[in-house]
């Protein structure tokens, strides 16, 4: 019997799921190369969607439905929201792009991305293991689709390919894990596998060999050292605005389903996950910034950029626990989830400025191709100046804060390891600032290749505006979005 | 909203609306707006000085407003004795830069005159920060206008200078983060300068937040070993760049060794100065030494400025209110000197566009007027009595003497050099006959460049005759600060 509350935790879920279909269906009808119909009516949905889930959040309260396979908290809620919002965005972004590449003879990337979208929230509330797999692979099946969307194009299949190939090993990874820790602990639930852990009951080298599979499962999913390989490839690989919404949006859920399975479901394990994770961030930070330096590609440096970034977010989720003591976990993981959105956010304008400068048939990623861009268009070179600059954490834009969080987080656990990792990683990030600098350089010291200047249909202009400014004003006073997300955090640790 | 935010402020909307609206076929109105804002930034830090109340070394003009409530980051900002005149400064060093910049730069007028103007709120915001994080974002922010205006109106290899200034300064700053956040961690989670001024530390810990502070505020003063960056940066930056540079930049640095190194880790300054004197020194006597020997102009006066900023630090770290006081006038007086220096050298690049001292010789003979005021700036330069330059040397060298006869002598005889590179540069570029055709077809300064050389040269000449208002309104603080620092803080 499936009560009236269960239904309620999983309105915008359904609302998006039929409108995904209704959409697919809709768009059968549409005839103009652009698609303003299909485009203008998949916004209206996500924004409904958007409002819903920050109307949820606001709320605040935590909803457990069909038999606690799914849940619906404020931080979930949160990073639904802020992820409708990054889909939006980058749809608006993508259009003219998509449709200057022959992407649009369908209405496949409007339908396919809502349920890429679909699959992140299934991620996002997840609350038993399985539910949290079938929405992964939601949500990279769509993507898969996606990458693949240019079909006659011979990097992107080749992308698509690839992203397959190591995805479907990823997901067998963290399917295999899975099946250990429940073999382990006897149950798929978020819930009942913490508290199985927690007896001290089970054999601690069964946990951690399942573990161990898990976190390389997820690893590979947020793409961080050595499970990055398909990152660069993609990135570059994958149509733009392919790339925006592979690199963009997943990240929040990725970022859930860390908390989901490693926090709410394997917390007193966190000493054994802890170590892993500070493996793989050292080595993200360090391979991600060098690989960074050499690259010539706008597309492929910001793929190894976003490796380093994922370090980062990693830094912050394995400083949780000090000692079996959990007083500073909210704080911890409240920096990796501000660290995550303001990622995400700073992502999607300096996408948008490579999706805004591609015209038809031409890419706009080599680092070159954006010589003289501040004689060309300064705004546009202002936005892509501030993005830089914030993925580089300096203030005041809003990178600076997020680096400033995890790096508050680390210390204050007190431990001269982390206190060393914290030294380290900002020395990774003086390494970052050189590669983020040289694309500045290109933009403002250069001369001009092409004296054409840039135009952008209106939404483009206005949203991509709103977004660059957000990254510095977000800077200028982000205690809003800190509180948001420590409150969310406490909510999620305290239940 | 406080007097002090809008010195903050007041330039940075300016430089905003500068950069949102000015447009290239409109520079003339562009000019005029960014001179307009210049001034009145200027205006609105006048009443800070008349306001300011002597005798009392707490802050003054405070305002406080939570601004990142989850880390206790305030919006705390006030001044002392120790900082006014900084505010001041900058404010007035911007709107001779504005002038200096006026028909000189013809491409992007706009970004060039904003991001000047928003310099230089962020600048006077790192004076008047009592938070300190705050502290940071200001002091960090600086780095981008200045990366644009080396990389943008920069020399040749200016995209070598604009990288170096950048990354260079970061490398310091980034372990001062570290060193700001294990504070607000230690303090119980607060960035409150005072607070953290009263923290008990033990001898270890000290040390290590000396040395973290230290890397960040030496690169900037710069001191010898790390001042590498200085002359190439200098060289490559237009005009306009190098002044403000030299006369507010490089004060950042040794500004913060007195809000924060001093105070907070009192046992480590106090264990390590010898080192701090013995590097200052050196800075004084080797790289005036490197001076002398110059080909180049702007590099010449960047040497001068590291050397005239060893007289700080050595200022600082002997302790005593005649080394402190010293080393802050000594700051003031350079911001003058060494921005009067360059906008000297910049009037002549704008006419031969050679910074070589060969390409000069007899600059006399053509433009009178111009000499006098070089000449004038040269003696400050030198440290001749009756000059801003002289004040804070000598004072600065009493007090050394008052700690140790050597070392006041050392010092002392140091002097000797700057007035050797200064005086050489002169002869060879002013004095003598005219050299060649450039010189020759040379005109003197028109009336645009007159005003700005003339609001220096007031300020250099009243700062040396009578210098009772900067030290008056410094004493107070700098006691406080030297009978805090005398005290020990282990616990």
């Amino acid at each position: 019997m499936i009560d009236k509350l269960s239904w309620i935790s999983v309105y915008p879920e359904i609302i998006l799921l039929i409108m995904a279909c209704v959409i697919a269906l809709v768009d059968l009808g549409v005839k103009s190369p652009r698609r303003t119909k299909t485009y203008l009516l998949t916004l209206l949905t996500l924004a409904v969607v958007a409002v819903l889930q920050a109307t949820y959040a606001i709320g605040g309260v935590t909803l457990y439905g069909f038999g606690n396979m799914v849940v619906s908290d404020q931080m979930g809620n949160w990073l639904k929201c802020f992820a409708t919002i990054a889909v939006m965005v980058t749809l608006v972004y993508g259009r003219p792009y998509a449709a200057d590449r022959d992407m649009m003879r369908g209405g496949e990337m409007f339908s396919l991305s809502m349920f890429a979208l679909l699959g992140m929230f299934v991620m996002i509330s997840g609350n038993n293991f399985l539910v949290i797999y079938l929405g992964l692979e939601l949500l990279t099946l769509s993507s898969y689709a996606l990458v693949a969307l240019r079909r006659d194009n011979a990097t992107a299949t080749e992308a698509a390919m690839k992203y397959f190939v190591l995805g479907a090993l990823a997901s067998g990874f963290l399917l295999y894990g899975m099946s250990m820790m429940y073999g382990a602990t006897g149950s798929l639930d978020v819930n009942a596998v913490f508290k199985a852990i927690n007896s001290g009951q089970i054999k601690h080298q069964v946990l951690v060999f399942g573990l161990v599979f898990i976190v390389a499962g997820l690893a590979f999913k947020l793409g961080v050292v050595p499970f990055h390989m398909w990152i660069p490839d993609v990135y570059q690989g994958a149509p733009t605005a392919v790339t925006l919404l592979i690199g963009g949006a997943p990240k929040l859920a990725a970022f859930a389903i860390f908390i989901r399975l490693l926090v709410e479901g394997m917390l007193p394990l966190a000493i054994d996950w802890q170590q892993m994770l500070m493996v793989l961030s050292i080595g993200s930070l360090l391979i991600g910034n060098l690989a960074a330096i050499a690259q010539t590609n706008l597309k492929r440096m910001l793929a190894f950029s976003t490796i380093s970034q994922m370090g980062f977010v990693l830094l912050g989720l394995m400083s949780g626990v000090v000692n079996d003591n959990i007083h500073s976990a909210a704080n911890a993981y409240s920096s990796s989830m501000f660290y995550v959105i303001t990622y995400v956010l700073t992502t999607l304008a300096s996408f948008g400025v490579i999706l805004l400068l591609a015209r038809d048939g031409f890419e706009s990623e080599e680092i070159s191709d954006f010589a003289g861009l501040n004689e060309r268009s300064p705004l546009y070179a202002a936005v892509m100046a501030i993005c830089l600059f914030s993925l580089a954490g300096i203030p005041p834009m809003v990178g600076f804060y997020a680096k400033l969080s995890v790096l508050q987080a680390l210390i204050a656990s007190g431990q001269a390891v982390h206190i060393g990792l914290a030294v380290f990683a900002v020395m990774m990030s003086l390494i970052g600032a050189f590669y983020y600098l040289r694309v500045v350089k290109v933009m403002y010291f250069d001369k001009p290749i092409t004296a054409s200047t840039v135009s952008a249909p209106l939404d483009v202009r206005a949203v991509l505006s709103v977004n660059g400014a957000l990254v510095l004003v977000l800077g200028l006073v982000p205690g809003g979005l800190m509180t948001l997300c420590a409150n969310a955090i406490v909510q999620m640790l305290g239940t | 909203m406080g007097l002090l935010s809008l010195a903050i402020w007041t330039p940075i909307v300016f430089g905003v609306v500068l950069l949102a609206l000015g447009r290239d076929d409109q520079a003339r109105s562009v000019r005029w707006v960014a001179l307009i804002g210049a001034v009145v930034s200027f205006l609105v830090t006048l009443p800070l000085y008349f306001g300011f109340k002597l005798g009392t070394a707490s802050m003054q003009f405070v305002e406080k407003a939570p601004w990142i409530e989850r880390f206790n980051v305030n919006y705390h900002i006030g001044v002392d004795g120790i900082s006014l005149w900084f505010v001041l400064l900058t404010a007035f060093i911007n709107v001779v830069v504005v002038i200096a910049g006026w028909e000189v730069i013809t491409r992007r007028v706009n970004q060039y005159m904003g991001a000047f103007l928003i310099l230089s709120g962020l600048m006077i915001g790192v004076f008047c920060a009592l938070d300190g994080m705050l502290f940071y974002v200001f002091f960090e922010a600086t780095l981008i206008p200045m990366y644009l205006i080396i990389g943008i109106w920069g020399g040749p290899n200016k995209i070598y200078a604009a990288f170096k200034f950048f990354l260079y300064t970061l490398l310091g700053s980034l372990l001062m983060l570290i060193a700001l956040i294990f504070l607000y961690v230690k303090s119980g989670g607060s960035f409150d300068l005072a607070l953290w001024h009263k923290l008990p530390l033990d001898s270890a810990t000290q040390t290590l937040l000396f040395f973290a502070f230290f890397a960040a505020f030496s690169v900037k003063v710069p001191m010898w070993p790390v001042h590498t960056w200085l002359p190439d940066v200098h060289v490559e930056a237009p005009t306009g760049g190098s002044a403000v540079l030299a006369a507010i930049m490089l004060k950042l640095g040794a500004y913060g060794f007195l809000r924060f190194s001093l105070p907070i880790a009192p046992d480590a300054a106090r264990e390590w100065a010898w080192l701090m004197i013995a590097v200052s020194l050196i800075a004084v006597i080797y790289v005036g030494l490197v001076a002398l020997v110059q080909k180049d102009m702007k590099k010449l006066v960047a040497y001068s400025s590291v050397a005239h900023m060893g007289f700080v630090t050595l200022g600082f770290f002997i302790f005593n209110d005649l080394g402190v006081s010293g080393g802050i006038v000594q700051m003031i007086a350079h911001g003058f000197v060494s921005a009067a220096m360059f906008l000297s050298i910049g009037v002549l690049y704008d006419r031969v566009h050679s910074r070589e001292i060969a390409s000069y010789g007899g600059v006399v003979n053509t433009m009178p007027k111009f000499t006098a005021f070089a000449l004038l700036f040269a003696m400050a330069n030198c440290g001749l009595p009756g000059t801003a330059g002289f004040v804070g040397e000598w004072m600065v060298i009493l007090g050394a003497v008052k700690s140790n006869f050597w070392l006041g002598f050392a010092s002392a005889s140091a002097l000797i050099f700057g007035a050797a590179y200064t005086l050489w540069m002169f002869k060879r570029v002013y004095l003598g006959p005219v050299a060649n055709q450039h010189v020759k077809a040379l005109a003197d300064i028109n009336s645009r460049e007159f005003v700005m050389l003339a609001l220096l040269a007031i300020a250099v000449m009243y700062m040396g005759i009578y210098p009772k208002p900067f030290t008056d309104v410094m004493d107070t603080s700098v006691a406080e600060l030297l009978k805090h620092v005398a005290l020990s803080k282990l616990n």
